[in-house]
């Protein structure tokens, strides 16, 4: 389908939109926050014209909530807000990580906590990757740094939910919603539902009822579906994945997701320039977190006593699994940008030089 | 008293020859002992929704979805597809469900905490929005599952676990009438008020939920049934007496009838 491929000089927001497209999303429900309204005003006017069926939410209590009846007849739904909209969705998911029904759920994050700012942030990190709702649960989360990652990830957010059956975050910024960028299209990805005419509902004909919920009263019950809630989410560990930049030889590296990810690369390029080693990692998924990949680093840089910086844009919250992820041979320092404004590359240098400093004095001490 | 049981025993009295079966357990319900409290009407009312169920050849073709209260179990005693929603949201999830599959009948089996305080925002804009559903919502003044607090249905005076002293108007406002407050949207294609206190009462009560499911099915929008059901455990009543109270407290603060019907 040489001819479906497109090339579109657009927002993340609007790339946003054709990849659930291209993923075959049905149905959408949404209720309006900036800075990402582009998504669902788009989808007003595209997803209708293909069938699908978009309703304009009371509040994001509700469109969690339409998510959760959709996901039950196993259709492709998805909904998108920003960071107090998510907040209201929290019971909801919740509840579709305990029933294991698949959506998406795009967080273009902003400022906060409260009604914040409408500037980008990484402030939502912990409540994306932690839970946020009740119970012991996860999400698998993506986090975009450019256009066409927000098109490439929703289509891979769609195939990820279905094949653990469970809610699938990505989580975007401000600024990757709203950057206009080329982006190439694919045109319709191909569909895998991996089983799910087993567990839809479609009305029970010739066969008996099913039945989807998160309530476990007998006894053990609970505990039984918790287990193995749990063994899916030790299953998804293998779809961690980070993008690498110069970490061969490198003494120091960065750890940065998302658009922060992006600048600090210019960061470390332009440092890489100048003669200093430092490289870059950045984590595309944060749940499950490139864990192995960080581990990995630390240990192979043990002998040039290889450190770890993390720059995110919020007051240190990725970092706790940085350094869980590198703590038998290394240490991660830390470098918050302040959300709600944006950064440039410049603001990164200093950071790094400092901390590249800071490990050669540890190194002395050392020796 | 256990409804569940009562029908076991019909089924079994199967007739004769040169007899005519005048009742019998709707296909729809489960053959299973209901979890009720005994004089509880929740059971009579699923039996009325499994009938109707019956009657219009739905089963097949329906998803419910449960709420959380006393209806939690929905499930178990009617037999179709069903995905439970979390506490005031079945509104929202059965428009999730509409939009996904127009073609399969959706209804939704509620409390009065569940539909009129936590999720009335759910269940306002479902109704206004015209979303081809069908509720059912269950009124007995009070929050049973949670062990008897004060619900925006209880009645003035009425004594609860957290107005000891009885509702007062001046801090906790008056009973909330939903049947007639949907009735004001423009998208509620059916709204009416029943109760299960008598033989008569049922009978009107069949004809409603027949009347909100028929809407449905013929695309007119939203169908809405309020019973005035009971809770004997709650209410510190026996089930006789808590029958009565229907007729004499209830039905006075909430009439009953049809408050709209839009026809074909
Ligand atoms: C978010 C949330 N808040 C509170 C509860 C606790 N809760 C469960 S059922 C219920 C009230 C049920 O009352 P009602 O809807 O009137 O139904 P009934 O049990 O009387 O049939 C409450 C408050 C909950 N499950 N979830």
């Amino acid at each position: 389908m040489a001819d479906a491929v497109q090339k579109k000089f657009i927002k993340g927001n609007e790339a946003i939109v054709y990849g659930a497209l291209d993923a075959g999303c049905e149905c959408y429900f949404a209720y309006p926050i900036t800075p990402q309204n582009d998504i669902p005003e788009l989808m007003s006017a595209l997803l209708p014209e293909r069938g699908g069926s978009f309703v304009q939410a009371e509040s994001e209590v509700a469109s969690a909530n339409m998510l959760l009846g959709a996901a039950a007849c196993g259709a492709r739904s998805c909904t998108s807000s920003s960071s107090p909209g998510i907040s209201l969705m929290q019971e909801a998911i919740s509840y579709l990580a305990g029933s294991e029904l698949p959506t998406v759920i795009v967080n273009m994050n902003r400022g906060g906590p409260g009604l914040g700012n409408l500037g980008p942030s990484q402030g939502d990190y912990f409540q994306a990757v932690k839970g946020g709702g009740h119970g012991d649960y996860r999400t698998l989360v993506l986090a975009p740094a450019s256009g066409q990652e927000c098109y490439d990830m929703m289509i891979e957010a769609f195939d990820l939910a279905f094949k653990y059956r469970n809610p699938v975050l990505v989580l975007g910024d401000s600024t990757v919603g709203q950057m206009k960028e080329p982006v190439v299209m694919r045109g319709p990805a191909p569909r895998n539902d991996y089983g799910a005419e087993d567990w839809r509902l479609e009305g029970a004909r010739g066969r008996s009822p099913r039945l989807l919920k998160s309530l476990f009263l007998e006894d053990n019950s609970l505990g039984e579906h918790n287990r193995k809630l749990a063994e899916k989410y030790e299953a998804m560990q293998k779809e961690a994945r980070a993008e690498t930049f110069a970490t061969e030889d490198a003494e120091l590296v960065v750890v940065a997701f998302g658009v922060i990810g992006r600048i600090a690369k210019s960061a470390v390029r332009e440092l890489r320039a100048r003669g200093f080693k430092v490289g870059l990692v950045r984590p595309q998924t944060l749940y499950p977190f490139p864990s192995a990949l960080l581990a990995d680093l630390a240990r192979k840089g043990r002998d040039i006593g290889r450190h770890f910086l993390t720059i995110e844009h919020n007051c240190g919250q990725m970092v706790e699994d940085v350094r869980l992820a590198v703590r038998r041979d290394a240490d991660s320092a830390f470098f918050g940008y302040m959300p709600g404004d944006m950064p440039s590359s410049d603001d990164f240098i200093g950071p790094i030089l400092e901390a590249l400093e800071n490990r050669n004095e540890s190194k002395e001490h050392k020796e | 008293m256990n409804v569940a049981c009562d029908i076991e025993l019909q089924r079994k009295l199967t007739p004769g020859p040169d007899e005519t079966l005048v009742f019998d357990a709707p296909k729809s319900l489960v053959d299973t002992p209901m979890h009720f409290c005994p004089g509880c009407q929740h059971g009579l009312i699923h039996r009325i929704v499994a009938r109707t169920l019956d009657d219009m050849g739905l089963q097949e073709r329906a998803i419910a979805v449960g709420s959380v209260g006393c209806s939690v179990f929905v499930y178990r005693y009617i037999s179709m597809d069903c995905v439970e929603a979390p506490h005031g949201r079945a509104t929202a999830v059965a428009t999730g469900v509409k939009r996904a599959r127009p073609g399969n009948f959706v209804y939704t089996f509620q409390g009065d905490g569940d539909l009129a305080a936590i999720g009335t925002a759910e269940a306002i804009h479902a109704a206004n929005r015209g979303e081809r559903i069908s509720v059912i919502f269950v009124n007995n003044t009070t929050y049973g599952m949670t062990g008897g607090q004060m619900a925006p249905t209880t009645l003035l005076g009425q004594k609860t676990t957290t107005c000891v002293k009885g509702r007062e108007r001046e801090t906790a406002g008056a009973p909330i009438r939903m049947a007639e407050l949907m009735a004001q949207l423009d998208g509620v294609a059916f709204s009416a008020r029943v109760a299960v206190n008598s033989v008569k009462n049922i009978r009107k009560a069949e004809k409603a939920v027949r009347r909100a499911f028929e809407v449905q099915e013929q695309g007119l929008g939203f169908g809405f049934v309020e019973f005035l059901s009971t809770c004997p455990t709650n209410w510190r009543l026996d089930p006789i007496k808590a029958n009565e109270r229907v007729e004499t407290e209830m039905i006075p603060c909430f009439p009953l009838g049809v408050f709209k019907e839009m026809g074909e």
